[in-house]
């Protein structure tokens, strides 16, 4: 197993008297994919959202690449990146245009050979001069993607990657999302709700009910460990049963 | 602090600006309607007051200096707005962009923003009226500066509000300038107004500004006394613009408004 990348203590957040997310504490090797995975309002995004340093935790720690990301969290974040579905780009921007200004914010070197490269890694070569808001669901999220990975980051951080997706475009996504982490070794954690992204892409998985990590392993041994057929029907165990209390 | 990064963002604006043509026009449309409404009632004034009379163009210089103002304020707040439409500040603040960075961007922006509309309108100020504001020389660049930094902080305050209280709090980018105008004395001496209103007047660094102007255009005078307290005040309004700013911004990380905030 690698050296410890994302380090994450004891963390909460509450919001008045909402707890979003209760005391969880969770390591992701480096090079390995891993997963949240848990109902709404499990605490899947606000976790991403405090890794992040989008959102201030009520308290605990986490640490990403030896980074205090409480404290100060810049260090860190011109070497990770970040997609969700939820947070868009500027429609009116042409792709080049939005990639273009990424490439500078993220202090990426020779910038035109690498828009080139993920143009043609992600198939945008023909979009590259259209506004991004002209653009379908899946090629924004193959734009979205290309911008996660203008930096080649060593730790990536997805929300829901191939929500609103059709069947092919979210096979082609979790291709790309695959092969770069295989050649890049980075660090993926990634918040889903679908099963068979969480099979294929992770190794492994921390299960998250009422902002509280209730189970955690590789995906065959939680399918093991419930006897059950599939990751999903392990997931509708845990989300049905009220009286499911943590593992950890 | 990353020039490279504030250039990224301020190439993202000019990109902006250069796909929406309306959005260009928009930038010289109202200042220039501004300027020709006071450029009539400029010409009328000086044929039935002396007061006008002894200034010609007093009008059409206060109009071009108000816009400096009110479009440096909106050259912030509204560039600010573009990037909560788009629902694109969750990307902006997992990048290595600092806050303060997105803010000299902002301000770089509103001082293109605000050269191009009034500087449009300035020139054609020449052409319909055959007024000059350059003709005011360096006094000009004074007042110019001075509107300039007080527009950038209450826009910086604007965008305080908006970051804490989302667009619900838009409509104030366009109210809240006009709350200072009645008092900045732009069109008339700040000795009209009645004397408690002239105490909060002096408070503000424009009507300083526009005291200075008519000193000038006038009297032919700089006065130092006015320039120097408009600077003195601007560096307590941009003080607190910042403030402002970064205090929302600390705010919306500890209530996580920054991924939620779009239209």
């Amino acid at each position: 197993m690698g050296a410890l990348v994302i380090e994450v203590r004891r963390l909460s957040k509450r919001f008045g008297s909402v707890v979003a997310v209760d005391g969880i504490s969770f390591a992701v090797p480096e090079g390995s994919t891993c997963a949240l995975l848990g109902g709404n309002g499990a605490g899947k995004t606000t976790t991403l959202a405090m890794l992040l340093g989008l959102l201030l935790p009520s308290s605990g720690s986490i640490r990403i690449m030896g980074v205090d990301m409480v404290r100060n969290r810049y260090p860190a974040l011109s070497r990770m990146n970040f997609t969700s579905p939820y947070v868009d780009l500027p429609h009116r921007l042409t792709v080049k245009q939005n990639l273009d200004v990424y490439a500078r914010l993220y202090g990426v070197r020779h910038r035109s050979a690498r828009l080139r490269t993920l143009a043609e890694r992600f198939d945008l070569e023909t979009l590259m001069d259209r506004a991004y808001g002209a653009l379908s669901a899946g090629q924004r999220t193959r734009v979205a993607l290309a911008k996660a990975l203008l930096n080649e980051p060593e730790v990536l951080l997805m929300d829901e990657p191939t929500a609103s997706l059709d069947p092919a475009s979210a096979d082609t996504v979790r291709t790309l999302l695959k092969t770069y982490q295989e050649q890049s070794g980075a660090t993926v954690l990634l918040a889903s709700h679908n099963m068979q992204e969480v099979e294929r892409l992770c190794d492994k998985v921390l299960m998250l009910k009422q902002g509280r990590i209730v189970d955690q392993g590789t995906p065959a041994m939680l399918v093991q460990k419930y006897g059950r057929d599939s990751l999903e029907q392990v997931f509708i165990d845990i989300a049905r049963d009220q009286d499911f209390r943590p593992a950890y | 602090m990353s020039l490279q990064r504030i250039f990224a963002l301020v190439m993202r604006y000019l990109y902006l600006m250069r796909s929406s043509w309306p959005r260009l026009i928009e930038l010289i449309y109202w200042p220039t309607m501004q300027m020709i409404l006071w450029g009539f009632i400029n010409q009328f004034f000086v044929g039935h007051s002396e007061w006008v009379a002894q200034a010609a163009g007093l009008l059409i210089g206060a109009v071009l200096l108000w816009d400096v103002l009110f479009r440096a304020q909106l050259g912030v707040s509204v560039v600010f707005f573009e990037e909560m439409y788009s629902r694109n500040l969750g990307h902006l603040f997992v990048s290595p962009l600092r806050p303060y960075e997105l803010a000299l961007a902002l301000l770089t922006v509103s001082f293109l923003r605000t050269s191009i509309g009034v500087g449009a309108a300035a020139g054609l100020a020449i052409v319909l009226y055959r007024y000059s504001i350059f003709d005011m020389g360096l006094p000009l660049v004074a007042f110019f500066a001075n509107l300039l930094v007080m527009g950038w902080a209450i826009g910086l305050m604007v965008v305080a509000l908006v970051l804490r209280y989302g667009l619900g709090a838009e409509s104030l980018a366009w109210a809240v300038i006009f709350a200072v105008a009645p008092v900045s004395g732009i069109y008339y001496p700040i000795s009209v107004l009645p004397d408690w209103l002239q105490n909060i007047a002096l408070l503000l660094p424009s009507s300083h500004v526009f005291e200075g102007m008519r000193a000038v255009v006038r009297e032919h005078v700089f006065s130092f006394d006015s320039f120097w307290m408009a600077v003195l005040l601007n560096g307590v309004y941009l003080s607190i613009g910042i403030a402002l700013y970064l205090f929302a911004f600390h705010i919306a990380r500890k209530r996580g408004l920054l991924l939620q905030m779009g239209e």
